[in-house]
């Protein structure tokens, strides 16, 4: 490349940095990419994809009554979470209906609800609720970047400390129960862990598509690596690096930032789902 | 099977008597198990004794309660009524001492693991929260390894074995854990010949070293020489007690209905 091709490159690159909101969303996108990818791989391997949905779209109610309280949103959207994850339980053990139904029932049963309480709230508020849907990365204030800091730092310490235990429970998850490993605190930890991200997730790409950020980088990585850690550490990578040139072709070109990212990180696995060699990368010679 | 295995002509001398080889261990005691699935009365009542030094076979038709009667007894499904207890305390209360390996179409073999990964479990108990596997416990899972021939695949994705490949690695998962009681749900179903061979050798080997083996296994043919006790069920407690002993047509009759072939020997 001539030199002044490589100026205008580094120019485009470094230009949007000088933004203090630019900083902002770039570092919040970061870490959600990674903590999606690592929380997101646990769903994959437990094939439980419409989980992440149904949590994901049961924040909403509880946004807008922590916005009513005038409580910390974060908090809401958790404890929302939180009660769609036990709603869901509560459905299975009191009825022969199998999880995806009572996913199903869950989900659109609290997205319905939020979406009724944010319209209601928006006519004399200023809130917005495609904010909610689709995200509003430009909007990261610093105390959103410290949330989202604090909550990266939780999930990554709790996964790196209960790897062992976890990846027993979500490969085997009676044999675990078997030898007394508490499976129900652990599952219900995941299911916090799930929660917490997706809170941190919202302002980024929205209750929509927060399901993407989960699952594509992890299922990405799944077709090239074999073992959990490094679908995890491959997973983030990916997810980091969508982020990031997500963010970027926001800025560029002036598209929606969520979407962006999201379409990256797709992108991403179709070229691998391509590209991979026929048996897997990781096919042990005989 | 043209090669006799060697376990099947070795004289095995004090284990005939009933728990007279291992006096001092403590028998599994279930008495009185009830489950319901959902409405219908899977397990009625049953009660028997598991003793160490002994291999028994959980046997009876399709949709007996085999797996449901193990299940029960580890605590993994609720109980309607009934104790489970392993010598004076309650089994669910020593957990820690019982292996127990799920019959593997429940397992989903595309899990990203390789066989090193999942025989290593078998230490996560013992190793106890927020610590790394010592030294010893991979030793312990690579002696296991080697114990069921499986060495040399360790690095191997699961999803890349054969059947009888992944039930060995199930097993070696519970030899790593040192357990006393060790369980296992249809451990031959989609295995070749090697593997049923490792696995009956090495139940005799853990029944020898004063274990208890509870195996569910549906299948009457000649395999079923190698338990020493039975237990035959159908919802309910149809016989129990050294093979010989339970393996009657009258029994087989009750449990199935109408005339039964089985391996007599």
């Amino acid at each position: 490349m001539r030199p002044d091709r490589v100026m205008e490159l580094v120019r485009a690159l470094v230009e949007p940095l000088q933004y203090g909101f630019m900083q902002r969303s770039l570092m919040t996108a970061v870490l959600v990419g990674l903590i999606c990818a690592v929380v997101g791989s646990y769903l994959m391997v437990q094939r439980l994809a419409l989980l992440g949905d149904a949590i994901s779209h049961s924040v909403l109610p509880g946004l807008a009554v922590a916005f009513v309280l005038g409580i910390n949103l974060s908090l809401g959207a958790f404890i929302a979470g939180i009660l769609s994850t036990l709603a869901i339980a509560w459905i299975r053990t009191r009825s022969p209906l199998k999880e995806d139904a009572a996913m199903g029932i869950v989900l659109s049963a609290f997205f319905a609800l939020g979406v009724t309480l944010i319209t209601l709230i928006q006519k004399n508020n200023k809130i917005d609720l495609n904010h909610f849907l689709f995200g509003n990365i430009l909007g990261v204030t610093a105390a959103d970047v410290r949330d989202t800091v604090v909550i990266a730092g939780i999930v990554v310490l709790v996964v790196f400390a209960l790897y062992k235990e976890l990846l027993f429970y979500t490969f085997d998850p009676l044999g675990a129960q078997a030898v007394g490993l508490p499976v129900n605190r652990l599952n219900f930890g995941l299911m916090a862990l799930i929660a917490l991200t997706v809170v941190a997730s919202l302002k980024v790409v929205g209750v929509v598509l927060v399901l993407s950020l989960l699952i594509t980088p992890g299922a990405t990585a799944y077709l090239l690596v074999p073992r959990l850690h490094q679908v995890m550490l491959l997973g983030a990578a990916i997810g980091i690096v969508s982020s990031i040139s997500g963010m970027y072709l926001s800025y560029w070109f002036n598209l929606p930032s969520g979407p962006a990212i999201v379409l990256v990180t797709s992108g991403l696995f179709f070229l691998s789902l391509l590209l991979r060699p026929q048996s897997g990368l990781w096919q042990l010679k005989p | 099977m043209d090669i006799q295995p060697a376990y099947c002509s070795l004289p095995r001398p004090g284990l005939r008597l009933v728990n007279s080889q291992f006096p001092t261990l403590k028998p599994v005691s279930i008495s009185g198990l009830s489950v319901y699935y959902q409405q219908l009365l899977a397990l009625d009542q049953i009660s028997a004794e598991f003793y160490p030094g002994r291999v028994t076979g959980i046997i009876g038709p399709n949709g007996a309660g085999k797996s449901t009667l193990l299940q029960a007894m580890l605590g993994l499904i609720p109980t309607a009524s009934g104790t489970v207890r392993f010598g004076s305390q309650t089994l669910a209360d020593q957990r820690h001492q019982v292996a127990y390996v799920p019959q593997r179409s429940q397992i989903d073999w595309l899990y990203p693991a390789t066989v090193w990964d999942v025989v290593l479990m078998g230490r996560v108990q013992k190793t106890g929260w927020f610590r790394r596997f010592s030294a010893a416990s991979r030793q312990q899972a690579r002696a296991a390894l080697e114990r069921v021939g499986m060495a040399e695949l360790r690095n191997r994705p699961i999803g890349q074995l054969s059947g009888g490949q992944q039930q060995r690695v199930f097993l070696a998962r519970s030899l790593a854990q040192e357990a006393d009681v060790f369980c296992f749900d249809e451990p031959f179903v989609g295995v070749d010949q090697k593997t049923e061979t490792v696995l009956f050798e090495i139940f005799h080997e853990l029944a020898d070293a004063g274990k208890t083996v509870i195996v569910v296994n549906h299948d009457l043919g000649e395999a079923i020489t190698n338990f020493d006790d039975l237990l035959l069920l159908n919802r309910s407690l149809i016989a129990s007690g050294p093979r010989q002993q339970v393996l009657n047509q009258e029994n087989l009759r009750h449990a199935y209905g109408g005339t039964v072939s089985f391996y007599a020997a």
